[in-house]
């Protein structure tokens, strides 16, 4: 809120983190700006939860520099954590309090009074659509209602800036709906959402700019959009085939297809038109097991950047 | 720097821990409350009676209850403080993580440690309250006189926590902790001479009686109750055990950043 609007929340150049010889981020640039919602995608083993915990100011950075909120994480961790608000990977939650307690503690150790802390935690309760079950214990909430109650307790300090560590893994869809609605609400109301995410449909959800990691490396950034105009194709054309029967197209198919990919279990055919392509195939003779067209997505782009798939 | 205000990140430490003991005080009644009563009782006056009934003079020119007391007093302090200090500590840092939450907020591993620690020291301290009420009730000592094994208690809780909490935080499982009472824990509360004077034991032996903490504690503990300290003696029994503390702290620093903050 103090910080000047134009300026970059966080700030990272050349941000590197090291444990002895493995190298879990690995001289990665980016900017976070006020307001917007930026994400970091990647397969498990990508080096996002390193980087977050590095913005979070809990791991010291190993080379580089990074400027959160115009500090720096080595010498004003306690002040910036003070104005971050936080949603770890595994919830953390105090399973000997009650849902309420969570807030108020949390609300403790941001100095807050009682009084304000039971304000904000009412107000955050129904937020998250958890007003009824503030007397009871947390343990026996489910996995979506536990995750609400870990984000409302990274709002308890009123953040400047939400790091979401994964915040919808091993949700199930319904429960993942209601986090996204959730946070699609904190980015409507201006507050700056950090997160990683391996879920393509979270990025294109959630996030206005996104960088792609992969091997402790950014491999791309950019728009949801402009990414996949980078990196993609309009349409894809999904065939998959009787085993082991895929036929040869190559040079078959010129001006329909820009490019292919053989997965295990299906041929991703990219081009500007899947109908027409899909047409031309026919046109050969060819009948696959099953045919389908979608618009490309960032799961598109992340197979072109890597070579893989994001979740296997 | 302003003390009050240095001293705030570690008390809402302790606040956590108070608000968690406010919903689990009832499972460490037996422990905190009716072990104590259950020991004093069993030893002291029943044990005790074959004791004072074969030696007349008593021990130390007391009755074996009065003996043994102050010495139950601080070796149940110990006993309070390992246990606080172990399985809290693992479930803080990896199985409940709480303290993991905590240092996403602007508390420090440094924080987290030393709340942990005046915890540990405050959860002693209470216990110890209901030890010496007991011990005043069975007329094992003066009310007043009692008071003062209070901070003998804390103390001992204290170094005893710091060192056991630092070692804690290190371990990747529980299965040490067992060790740690079996090995260390056990054979201190019984040859430490809490239950008779460590002259009944052979030379070697005394030697490493001497040179451990509870030692030191029962000696402290066991001087004001029966009003025989020796000054000299109670200044290298209060600086052992300060010091266990303070090295303990230091340590838990080290090993309480390591695995929050790596």
């Amino acid at each position: 809120m103090s910080t000047p609007s134009d300026a970059p929340l966080v700030r990272a150049r050349g941000l590197t983190k090291r444990f002895g010889d493995f190298t879990a981020v690995d001289a990665i640039d980016f900017d976070v700006q006020p307001g917007e919602a930026f994400g970091f995608l990647g397969p498990n083993g990508a080096g996002k939860t390193s980087t977050m915990r590095m913005i979070g100011c809990i791991s010291p950075v190993t080379a580089g520099s990074l400027v959160v909120l115009g500090m720096d994480p080595a010498r004003q961790g306690s002040l910036i954590r003070g104005r971050l608000g936080v949603v770890p990977q595994q919830d953390t939650l105090d399973m000997e309090l009650t849902v309420l307690e969570n807030l108020l503690i949390y609300g403790r150790y941001f100095d807050l009074s009682y009084a304000e802390a039971r304000r904000r935690a009412g107000e955050l309760l129904e937020f998250v659509q958890l007003a009824d079950r503030a007397a009871d214990e947390v343990e026996p909430l489910s996995g979506g209602m536990k995750r609400r109650l870990t984000i409302a307790r990274g709002l308890i300090n009123e953040p400047d800036l939400m790091l979401l560590d994964e915040p919808t893994t091993g949700l199930d869809p319904q429960a993942r709906h209601l986090v996204w609605e959730r946070l699609y609400r904190l980015k409507k109301q201006g507050v700056t959402l950090i997160l990683t995410t391996h879920y393509m449909d979270e990025a294109e959800q959630l996030c206005d700019r996104l960088v792609v990691m992969d091997k402790a490396r950014i491999v791309a950034a950019g728009s949801p959009r402009s990414l996949v105009e980078q990196y993609s194709s309009r349409e894809v054309l999904e065939l998959r085939f009787a085993d082991g029967s895929a036929p040869d197209l190559s040079g078959k198919l010129d001006g329909f297809v820009e490019r292919s990919e053989q997965l295990p279990d299906r041929l991703l055919l990219y081009g500007p038109d899947g109908e027409a392509t899909m047409e031309a195939i026919h046109g050969l003779g060819i009948r696959p097991l099953s045919q389908l067209v979608r618009r490309s997505s960032l799961e598109d782009v992340f197979l072109r950047l890597t070579g893989r798939t994001l979740v296997e | 720097m302003n003390v009050a205000v240095a001293a705030r990140p570690v008390l809402r430490v302790v606040e956590h821990h108070v608000l968690v003991y406010r919903r689990t005080w009832r499972g460490t009644i037996f422990s905190t409350f009716f072990s104590p009563i259950l020991f004093l009782a069993a030893m002291g006056i029943g044990l005790g009676t074959f004791i004072d009934d074969a030696n007349p003079e008593g021990i130390a020119g007391v009755s074996y209850l009065a003996f043994l007391a102050p010495g139950l007093l601080v070796a149940q302090a110990m006993q309070t403080a390992a246990f606080e200090s172990t399985y809290p500590v693992m479930a803080g840092i990896r199985w409940l993580k709480t303290y993991v939450a905590m240092i996403l907020s602007p508390l420090g591993t440094r924080h987290v440690a030393i709340g942990q620690l005046i915890w540990v020291g405050l959860r002693v301290t209470l216990g110890a309250v209901v030890f010496v009420v007991v011990m005043a009730v069975f007329g094992a000592i003066d009310p007043l006189r009692g008071v003062l094994l209070l901070p003998v208690a804390a103390l001992t809780g204290v170094a005893f926590a710091a060192p056991i909490q630092a070692f804690a935080a290190a371990q990747k499982n529980d299965a040490p902790f067992a060790s740690l009472f079996r090995f260390v824990i056990m054979p201190m509360f019984i040859f430490s001479g809490t239950f008779f004077p460590i002259s009944q034991l052979p030379e070697l032996l005394q030697l490493v009686a001497v040179l451990t903490p509870l030692w030191h504690a029962v000696a402290l503990s066991r001087g004001i109750a029966l009003d025989v300290l020796d000054p000299a003696l109670a200044v290298v029994n209060v600086s052992y055990l300060t010091a266990l503390a303070a090295a303990g702290l230091v340590a838990s620093f080290r090993t309480f950043g390591r695995k929050l903050a790596e």
